[in-house]
């Protein structure tokens, strides 16, 4: 059905030898780009002369991925991370979209930072998108200017950092938000119930004498927030579930059919409350890493579809922030460089790569409105895929074959807070094309 | 501290049952030491040692020092009031700048559990002593605690304490008692007990017990008057309102009242029983001040104890090759 192409004198780029990775499944197939749409697939594609010529062989060729959770530290943190180096860390992640969190300095929470940082992502490595506040200032008394913010192209909303606590308030925030078309995002978390933890309450928590923050803190939360979903009947998106009880709330709310989508860490997937044991505050985080049965529990709402996207909650901090003692110490891990490490080596036995894939593209690229048939006010391209003809040449090259060592420093973050400092991960991205443009070749970025 | 890998005093767990009697028994020599008209050796002369206390203390500083001077160590002691922790200097660079100084030994006590852990990390060649992190652990005092206990086991059988061993902590009923959630001598305790042998119980007001005992070789006692019937030892940890225990209990009259060793609840404990605080002492509170002066709380012979403890772990930290018992250096 695809055979050898006939010649393509306005291809510009040719990604040649790899496996394209579609919604359903894989197939072996060269792709031919002209500037910045996908032009062509075939099992064979001659480059014309002047083209550039990515190898792909080995490799998977699939949509550029899309995190829903980065923190850019841009406004006001700028020594942790920038717009431009956390789009850069994105680009050699795979990433080709990003939303960047309000919880900046000024936080997002009105049209003028929101507009800064959209200006600050023009231009770079990867496309970003913002998320703003749902209350001023994130203080969880008022309203924040949603529809000022929508009419920017912003589409998903929170507080992140802190979960929104008066219950009366978020009530009147998903009323308002439904007429705006945008999704209210939760981190949650009772900040009463959390008390000022500094990891997991639990059996490690009690041993290390560190204050824990139980489970419940989250899970209240989370069914408060499915009680108003179903009162509103307005989305809601979880950000960054990590308990069993969260994923099985979730769950069954998904089988009442309420509009609730969710979220899960990569460290969420793989680390456990056990790593804190050195005092190492490189591995506080929040929520923070919990316990076997936990981490299992994410795992298998991947699997069954509870979770419909691997984000990352990348997380930047200074060292001079994460050398401070364990309570002291900003909670946050850097993630973009190793998502789709941690989710391949985790998640594709089970799933195989077109559901990583679309855990990872498709499914966020849906939630945060960056697909081909969204609107896309703030000026965006499609992202999410499929892989096909016509499409925006948003995509990332995956090489399972290679193996990439971790090394905090060499990241492209300004910070070096990675939890995988020195690991070893099966596979390797290798190349990320933006727009048609090849912005990271061979691991390497390219401006 | 005493196995190949471990330079340092972190958690008693460093230590292990062998390593724990080798304090006990150094610990015993350097007791003999004190009691001499001139109780100063020259084991670390040359050696200089540093109290780095980020939190308030009055005896487990002056014990440390004390038993660094009676070693001959030289002690700088980092006053952090007056140090440019105050103008923000940061932990790391802190000890690191005292141990460019030529620091053989940190000795420090923080407000953040694991903080010592962290300088162990930071630290290139000086041995780090925890005095006590956070909620964590306080080694020196669980092991001056247990050298207390032995030393009392002993003078009743009329034997030298280093004749017992340890055996006579094997099967020893010892409960601790009050704020275990907050107590860093509670942890070290439990360590330090377990590894001995004994049979640790907790007896605590649920909010005041840690939120999970998993892992945690104890029981909880069920009834607190019944528990002190059949123990041994009780150990008495201090309510900690700066920690905000308060708020975990509805008054500290209804915890004195419940949890506290008034002068009629002592009247259960059996006749041998020992009655151990780390101090400072909340009299009234968890222990009534008649209580606190029975000759059975020992009070302060744990702190005298304390000096001995400390010298012997300065000297097995610093002192490289571990002496027989009675070869400890005599007087210069």
């Amino acid at each position: 059905m695809w055979g050898r192409c006939p010649p393509l004198p306005e291809a510009t780029l040719v990604i040649r030898g790899g496996t394209v990775v579609g919604p359903e499944g894989t197939a072996r197939l060269d792709v031919a780009v002209a500037g910045d749409r996908v032009l062509a697939l075939a099992e064979s594609v001659d480059p014309p002369s002047g083209a550039t010529v990515l190898d792909a062989s080995g490799c998977l060729v699939g949509p550029g991925l899309v995190d829903l959770h980065t923190h850019l530290r841009q406004p006001g943190r700028e020594e942790a991370e920038t717009v431009e180096s956390g789009a850069r860390a994105a680009a050699l992640g795979g990433y080709t979209a990003l939303v960047a969190m309000p919880n900046t300095e000024p936080p997002i929470d009105s049209a003028g930072v929101a507009r800064e940082v959209l200006v600050l992502g023009q231009g770079c490595l990867a496309e970003v998108a913002v998320a703003g506040a749902i209350t001023v200032g994130r203080a969880g008394v008022a309203l924040a200017p949603m529809g000022e913010l929508a009419d920017l192209g912003v589409t998903l909303f929170t507080d992140d950092g802190a979960g929104v606590q008066d219950g009366a308030l978020m009530r009147r925030a998903l009323d308002y938000a439904k007429g705006l078309g945008v999704t209210l995002a939760q981190h949650c978390e009772d900040a009463a119930l959390a008390g000022g933890g500094a990891m997991h309450e639990g059996s490690w928590s009690g041993r290390l004498g560190i204050p824990g923050m139980p489970a419940a803190a989250e899970e209240a939360m989370v069914a408060r927030d499915i009680a108003l979903a179903r009162l509103t009947g307005a989305p809601v998106h979880f950000l960054h579930l990590s308990t069993a009880g969260s994923v099985d709330l979730v769950r069954r709310a998904k089988a009442e059919g309420l509009a609730v989508t969710a979220e899960a860490a990569p460290h969420h997937m793989l680390l456990t409350h056990a790593l804190c044991a050195g005092y190492d505050p490189v591995f506080k985080v929040n929520p923070p890493l919990r316990t076997d049965e936990d981490v299992a529990a994410v795992v298998a709402g991947l699997c069954d579809g509870t979770i419909d996207a691997v984000a990352t909650d990348h997380a930047p901090h200074a060292p001079e922030a994460k050398d401070l003692p364990f309570d002291q110490a900003p909670p946050g891990m850097l993630g973009l460089q190793t998502a789709l490490l941690v989710a391949w080596e985790v998640l594709s036995p089970q799933l195989g790569a077109a559901r990583v894939f679309a855990l990872m593209s498709a499914q966020p690229a849906a939630i945060a409105r960056l697909t081909a048939t969204d609107a896309r006010p703030a000026g965006h391209s499609a992202h999410g895929g499929p892989v096909e003809a016509g499409a925006t040449a948003n995509l990332c090259v995956f090489d399972p074959a290679a193996t990439t060592v971790v090394e905090a420093g060499r990241l492209a973050s300004r910070s070096r807070n990675t939890p995988y400092a020195g690991r070893t991960f099966q596979g390797a991205v290798r190349h990320t094309v933006l727009r048609g443009e090849p912005v990271v070749i061979d691991a390497t970025a390219q401006r | 501290m005493t196995g190949a890998t471990s330079q340092h005093l972190l958690s008693v767990a460093d230590l292990g049952t062998d390593g724990i009697a080798e304090v006990l028994r150094v610990a015993e020599a350097f007791a003999e030491v004190e009691r001499r008209s001139v109780p100063k050796v020259p084991t670390l002369r040359g050696k200089v040692v540093a109290t780095l206390f980020f939190e308030e203390s009055t005896r487990t500083r002056l014990s440390f020092e004390t038993a660094a001077k009676r070693l001959s160590a030289d002690v700088l002691s980092l006053a952090v009031a007056s140090s440019s922790v105050k103008k923000g200097e940061s932990l790391r660079d802190t000890v690191e700048t005292v141990e460019a100084m030529g620091i053989d030994a940190v000795i420090i006590r923080h407000s953040s559990s694991g903080a010592p852990h962290q300088v162990a990390r930071w630290v290139e060649r000086a041995r780090v002593i925890n005095a006590g992190d956070g909620w964590h652990e306080h080694p020196t005092q669980a092991l001056l605690d247990c050298f207390t206990v032995r030393q009392v086991l002993a003078e009743r059988k009329g034997v030298a304490p280093q004749e017992l061993g340890i055996d006579c902590f094997d099967g020893l009923r010892v409960l601790i008692v009050g704020d275990v959630r907050h107590s860093r001598v509670a942890r070290s305790e439990v360590l330090a007990y377990t590894a001995l042998g004994a049979q640790v119980t907790l007896a605590a007001p649920g909010s005041l017990l840690p939120p999970s005992l998993e892992g945690w070789p104890v029981e909880v006692a069920g009834d607190f008057d019944a528990a002190l019937g059949d123990a041994d030892v009780v150990s008495l940890l201090r309510l900690q309102a700066e920690r905000g225990s308060g708020s975990y209990v509805p008054s500290l009259r209804e915890y004195t009242a419940r949890w506290g060793l008034t002068a009629r609840r002592v009247e259960r404990l059996a006749d041998h029983a020992i009655v151990t605080h780390p101090g400072p002492m909340l009299r009234g509170v968890e222990i009534a001040s008649d209580v606190a002066d029975m000759p059975r709380t020992v009070v302060t012979q744990q702190v005298s104890n304390g000096v001995a403890v400390r010298m012997a772990i300065l000297f097995l930290l610093l002192g490289g090759e571990l002496p027989g018992v009675g070869e400890v250096p005599a007087v210069a």
